[in-house]
């Protein structure tokens, strides 16, 4: 059996080397539009799976993981633009924001269960949404500011070239695919799995489920906060937009549509849905239609997403 | 203008906000009550209800009166057929489960919203009130001779604004009767309190959700035509409304008709007030934080008995 499990242990961490590899490569060869959407999309990957971490794996639903995306983005951005920060220590302020706001919302929002969750989150995601807009003066609102390129070099690197901004992008990608295996394969990840499952039955165990779910919040929400700060250093724009209703619902899409629960399944939900709407917003200025219909198709008929479906149907192994 | 009128004239705006907002509150929680089920999509039947609005006054396109009276009759039922539908399609084959359900109606209201704004477009359209008088509405103040009416500037109201409130009123008290002194209100609280029993006694169960579905989109509906002459119809509208009626009945309890309609009084007439002092968007975020505190520390309501 432990051999049994090792070969598997082994096949996972193959194949997903294997992904980054790829990843890597394909630098070299994509063109310069494509080139830069994937960089896009590694980052938002990113933030899909912190999502998941919690959705996928500990099986708590929030509707407001913006807020935590936007803590990152703005707690980078902010320390940038007004006190003049450089990249690197504004880059763990973002870490930083991201940490405390999980940690805060973790103990308030986990008192409640289910439906009552998923509201609480969406509500206070939509009080940070417009405390974004009444400190207008700092924030600009839903217009923004733009982080000059002066202040994008993180250890000399440049990151506002495309070929850096890339690398930088993968690296983070990498950094949070390396976390989420280790932690899915940890004891730690087992008992996350556990309480999806049944959480009575887990606490009959003798589990702490409160720490692990407040654990699984602010794993979940700062490495979600991670993918905003680096979303905002790399393509040197923050906004209130990101914090937006919209912004919490792309992950669970992008999430649901790879797979929950899955390690790759938020990448491969975050290309599919990305391209799925770069696409059909070149026929119609109603993209968010695409993503309508994919969430109601999703729910009726393959609730465990592209990985997921793969996993039942061929790959058991698929962590 | 000094205090007094402000208040006056914060009141009236926010018992206006309130007959609205109870009506689509009142949908949100019937839906909840009944099915057990959130629908994020109710905002958009809202935004439906408004858009039809438009489409049917300017298909019409007779005196004023007749568009909106023609509105009023034909534009709810039209969007309950809509959102009976959507319960058939969607909601009966994820089998009402809680969180499949949010998950499905965020696809309703973007596919909703969307389609809205590839057929109707991005702009806000007006629908003509069938009957706009502006009353003025005075003030007493002291002055050397003793007490003294007076009218001041830009305190007053419009008769169709009274209008939409006494329309709520009488709506609400409608919706009354029919779940407490008809068949069909004990037909819907049956299903509502044990659902297999409700079955056991012959009671058509998914007839009774697609009819509670379509009747809670109704009254968002309704709602909706009856602001459609104060403020534009718009495909976005739907999204503050949501806001507030999913405030409305958390406060007053999911499922609880009379702190629903107390829950929308208070909201609306302290969104009124609250606006006339702060920004509104401030007034929006102490809303929004009051709501999650109330389901963190007292998730039956202000005013319900029922948990979440």
């Amino acid at each position: 059996m432990s051999m049994f499990l090792g070969s598997n242990l082994r096949k996972s961490w193959t194949l997903h080397i294997g992904v980054i590899i790829l990843l890597f490569a394909l630098q070299f060869i994509l063109p310069a539009y494509h080139h830069g959407n994937l960089a896009r999309i590694m980052v938002l990957a990113c933030y899909a799976m912190g999502y998941n971490i919690l959705f996928g794996y500990t099986g708590l639903l929030s509707l407001g993981h913006a807020l935590f995306f936007a803590a990152g983005m703005y707690g980078m951005s902010l320390t940038v633009q007004h006190l003049g920060w450089s990249a690197g220590p504004a880059l763990l302020a973002g870490l930083a924001a991201g940490f405390a706001v999980a940690l805060a919302i973790g103990l308030l929002a986990l008192r409640t269960a289910g439906v009552a969750f998923m509201i609480v989150t969406l509500m206070f995601a939509q009080a940070g949404y417009l405390a974004a807009l009444y400190f207008g003066e700092y924030t600009r609102g839903d217009e923004g500011f733009v982080i000059q390129q002066s202040f994008r070099q993180l250890a000399g690197v440049n990151l506002a070239d495309p070929t850096n901004r890339y690398f930088a992008a993968l690296a983070l990608f990498a950094i949070c695919v390396v976390v989420s295996l280790r932690v899915v394969q940890a004891g730690f990840g087992r008992v996350l799995v556990a309480i999806r499952e049944n959480e009575e039955r887990t606490r009959m165990l003798g589990y702490d489920i409160h720490r692990h779910k407040l654990a699984a919040v602010v794993l979940s929400g700062t490495m979600s906060a991670a993918a905003g700060a680096a979303y905002g250093l790399l393509f040197g724009y923050a906004g209130a937009t990101f914090a937006s209703v919209q912004y919490s619902i792309f992950p669970l899409l992008w999430v649901l549509l790879g797979g929950a629960g899955t390690i790759l399944g938020p990448f491969v939900g975050t290309l599919f849905m990305f391209y799925l709407i770069d696409l059909s917003s070149e026929l119609t200025t109603a993209y968010m239609l695409i993503a309508g219909f994919a969430l109601v198709m999703l729910t009726l008929f393959a609730p465990q997403g592209l990985v997921g479906e793969l996993r039942r149907r061929a790959l058991r192994w698929l962590p | 203008m000094e205090l007094g009128p402000y208040l006056i004239l914060g009141l009236l705006e926010g018992l206006v906000t309130a007959a609205v907002l109870s009506l689509m509150a009142l949908g949100l929680s019937l839906v909840f009550g009944v099915m057990r089920v959130v629908n994020v999509a109710h905002g958009e039947f809202f935004m439906v209800g408004a858009v039809l609005a438009w489409i049917i006054a300017n298909a019409v396109d007779s005196h004023p009166a007749v568009n909106f009276l023609a509105a009023l009759l034909l534009a709810p039922p039209a969007t309950a057929l809509l959102a009976a539908i959507a319960d058939r399609l969607v909601l009966k084959r994820v089998a009402y489960d809680p969180e499949r359900t949010i998950v499905a109606t965020i696809g309703l209201l973007y596919i909703i919203q969307q389609v809205t704004l590839m057929t109707y477009g991005p702009d806000a359209r007006p629908v003509e009130a069938p009957f706009n008088h502006r009353l003025s509405i005075p003030f007493v103040e002291w002055t050397e001779s003793g007490m003294a009416l007076y009218w001041p500037w830009g305190l007053g109201t419009t008769s169709y604004k009274l209008a939409v409130i006494g329309a709520a009123v009488l709506l609400l008290g409608a919706i009354w009767l029919l779940m407490t002194r008809t068949r069909i209100g004990l037909v819907m609280r049956a299903t509502q309190l044990d659902s297999e029993m409700a079955r056991a006694f012959a009671v058509p169960v998914d007839r009774v959700y697609a009819a509670v579905f379509g009747l809670g989109a109704g009254l968002a509906a309704l709602a909706g035509v009856l602001i459609v002459p104060i403020q534009q119809a718009h495909y976005l509208m739907g999204h503050d409304p949501l806001l507030l009626s999913f405030i409305v009945v958390i406060i007053g309890g999911l499922g609880s008709l009379p702190g629903t309609v107390v829950a929308a009084l208070l909201i609306g007439i302290s969104d009124g007030m609250i606006s006339v002092f702060f920004t509104p968007t401030l007034a929006k975020i102490i809303a929004t934080l009051g709501v999650a505190f109330v389901l963190i520390f007292r998730p039956q309501g202000l005013f319900g008995r029922k948990g979440l």
